[in-house]
């Protein structure tokens, strides 16, 4: 039984008056031990379906329905209450900026052994010296003395693995972590990587992986989902979409990211023509309709998600058709 | 030939950090130097530097053999029109305030490029070299989507016709869909103008795929300047090595094991003795702990401040 399952997830935004779906039908789970990447561009929805999940969506928007259910437990339907008990509890949380997401008036210390007085009901002195044992668990050197910092005084990267520190302490089934290295260089990032991986593997914990970056999906994933003007336009088992990707939003994307190169005179860097639609405006037609090369008459009306091939979704014609 | 623009020995000092320590590199017309490097090595304060956006501690900008650290006043205007910057965030860069059109005309018309009634045609054209429309012109920035408003930042650094161009990051802040068609564009008015970029960017495989050259950056320093191609294929610095290790691969099947750079770069107020990156390098032996090695010759005009390097030459 999957650790989360998310089920025709909806949240709406009030604009202008107006109000539109930035998260539309999302439904995914995700296994003990395995990680799920959803992936997109900024405006896609993916960090709206976390915060959602999280409920801890902004005054403007508003869940609409759906259901996120976290071993047997609707999130949705729990009081506030109940949720602050699970986060932080059950399903850790790590943002993408450690120096906004941690509180600069408290020490690293401290902000980890929180969460482990409050959902553990550990004694104070038991939390910290708890709290000193994870920060030295995700590679911080000199943990005891560390642990009195605070966030401004540690590098960007250490002050990333505070933060996971601060989310895996109280062993959460689920660890929801939205773009944890895109503020981080590269090298720093392949650190962070390979400690969430371990941590992983350690706990048999299941990992919501929210990124932009299609190098780390691959680094990471078991599975991916594509998401596109609010919906999913593609999931699949990581192997299958990168070697066949079946959304031509999906094909765009993994063509457009640069790789390294060492030729003299390499070719032109593919792109999507465009740029991503409007969701208050979105015609009732497949969302990717005005950018993509393939599209006919029959992409002028809303699309379901069809499976192409087991376990391989698509939100396309096109593709259903040339599975068929 | 001599090259359009040269740097030397140049510093920057931000009290007691060497933000920039020593930094020397040419440029030639129409060509596109890297300068590349994760956050805090110092590639910006230098693309900053040499326009005079701030002003060096100390070293040489040299223009067309003309020094521009000396420049004040007509001069300095004069410069600031061969020599122009796109910068990384294009949220901040443009003026909410204006309009695309006034933002691209305002240059044309501080160095009196051309007469009043000539600037709507220029500006006109402008946008429709950089793909937008002479109709665009009337929007103000909060109109466009990121990727239009870099094309607006870009029109109006071509504006007053440069030889060079600074770009500091310029497609960091935009979505990868978008990030292809502004290097594009990039290239397309590289190859129309003639125009030389020194493109500053942390990511190399982003660089693998415009650069004619590429100069890695660590500390405050170069640490390794080669051609593009020996820089990819045959990277002689270690830390040039790592950085290209440490890319991940968007290949689920070549999901490697790879050589992780053992630490953190140090704070930059306290710059290791020797060699800079010798307490996270794999290779280091005495002499790096000792003695900083200089930018080291290792033929066909790659070069790297390694004391392997020089083990190596000697070898042979």
């Amino acid at each position: 039984m999957p650790v989360v399952s998310v089920r025709d997830l909806a949240v709406s935004i009030s604009r202008g008056g107006g109000r539109f779906r930035a998260v539309d039908g999302v439904a995914f789970a995700v296994d003990a031990g395995r990680t799920l990447a959803l992936v997109g561009e900024s405006g896609c929805g993916k960090t709206m379906t976390a915060l959602a999940m999280l409920r801890l969506v902004p005054p403007v928007a508003r869940i609409e329905g759906g259901e996120v259910i976290l071993r047997d437990r609707d999130l949705l339907r729990l009081s506030e209450r109940e949720m602050q008990d699970v986060r932080g509890g059950d399903l850790g949380i790590i943002f993408q900026e450690p120096l906004t997401a941690l509180n600069p008036v408290y020490t690293v210390g401290e902000q980890v052994a929180e969460g482990l007085r409050r959902h553990l009901g550990l004694r104070p002195r038991e939390a910290w010296s708890r709290a000193v044992e994870q920060l030295q668990e995700v590679g911080i050197p000199n943990a005891a003395r560390r642990a009195h910092e605070y966030p401004h005084q540690l590098s960007g990267g250490m002050r990333q693995r505070a933060m996971i520190a601060a989310a895996v302490a109280c062993r959460p089934a689920l660890l929801l972590a939205d773009e944890p290295t895109t503020a981080l260089d590269v090298s720093v990032q392949a650190h962070i990587l390979d400690l969430l991986r371990r941590l992983q593997a350690e706990r048999d914990m299941a990992l919501l992986l929210i990124t932009h970056d299609l190098g780390v999906v691959a680094e990471m994933a078991d599975e991916v989902a594509v998401m596109y003007a609010g919906h999913i336009v593609e999931r699949a088992p990581a192997p299958a979409l990168f070697g066949r990707p079946a959304h031509p939003y999906t094909r765009g994307l993994l063509a457009t990211v640069p790789r390294l190169t060492a030729e003299a005179r390499p070719p032109r860097l593919p792109s999507i023509g465009g740029a991503v639609p409007d969701l208050a405006h979105l015609p009732d037609a497949c969302g990717f309709l005005a950018r993509c090369p393939e599209a006919g008459e029959a992409c002028r009306q809303s699309i379901p998600l069809a499976e192409i091939e087991p376990g391989h979704w698509a939100r396309c014609v096109c593709a259903t058709e040339g599975a068929e | 030939m001599s090259a359009l623009l040269e740097v030397c020995n140049l510093e920057k000092r931000f009290g007691p950090v060497r933000a920039v320590d020593g930094v020397s590199f040419t440029v030639d017309a129409g060509e596109v130097l890297a300068l590349v490097g994760e956050s805090g090595c110092g590639k910006s304060t230098t693309g900053r530097c040499l326009l005079r956006l701030i002003e060096p501690s100390a070293g040489e900008v040299r223009f067309q053999g003309e020094d521009v650290l000396q420049l004040r006043g007509r001069g300095l205007r004069e410069w600031r029109r061969h020599a122009q910057i796109v910068f990384q965030d294009p949220f901040s860069s443009l003026d909410p305030r204006m309009t695309a059109g006034q933002m691209i005309g305002e240059p044309l018309y501080v160095h009196r490029l051309c007469g009043r009634q000539e600037i709507d045609g220029r500006v006109a054209e402008l946008l429709e070299r950089v793909g937008l429309t002479a109709a665009d012109g009337r929007r103000y920035p909060h109109e466009f989507s990121g990727g239009q408003r870099q094309r607006v930042a870009i029109a109006r650094a071509l504006a007053t016709g440069p030889q060079l161009v600074v770009a500091d990051e310029p497609v960091a802040a935009l979505d990868v869909s978008v990030q292809a068609q502004i290097i594009n564009l990039m290239q397309d008015l590289q190859q129309h103008t003639g125009v030389a970029y020194l493109f500053i960017s942390h990511n190399l495989a982003l660089v693998s795929h415009l650069a004619d050259r590429v100069a890695v950056m660590y500390l405050g320093r170069i640490v390794e300047l080669a051609p593009h191609e020996a820089l990819f294929r045959a990277p002689r610095h270690p830390y040039t090595e790592a950085l290209i290790a440490s890319i991940p691969v968007p290949d689920p099947t070549q999901r490697a094991e790879r050589r992780l750079l053992a630490g953190e770069v140090p704070d930059a107020r306290h710059i290791p003795a020797g060699c800079r990156f010798h307490p996270r390098c794999p290779h280091a032996f005495e002499r790096c702990r000792a003695q900083e090695p200089p930018l080291l010759d290792c033929g066909s005009g790659q070069h790297a401040a390694c004391w392997l390097v020089e083990a190596d030459t000697q070898a042979r």
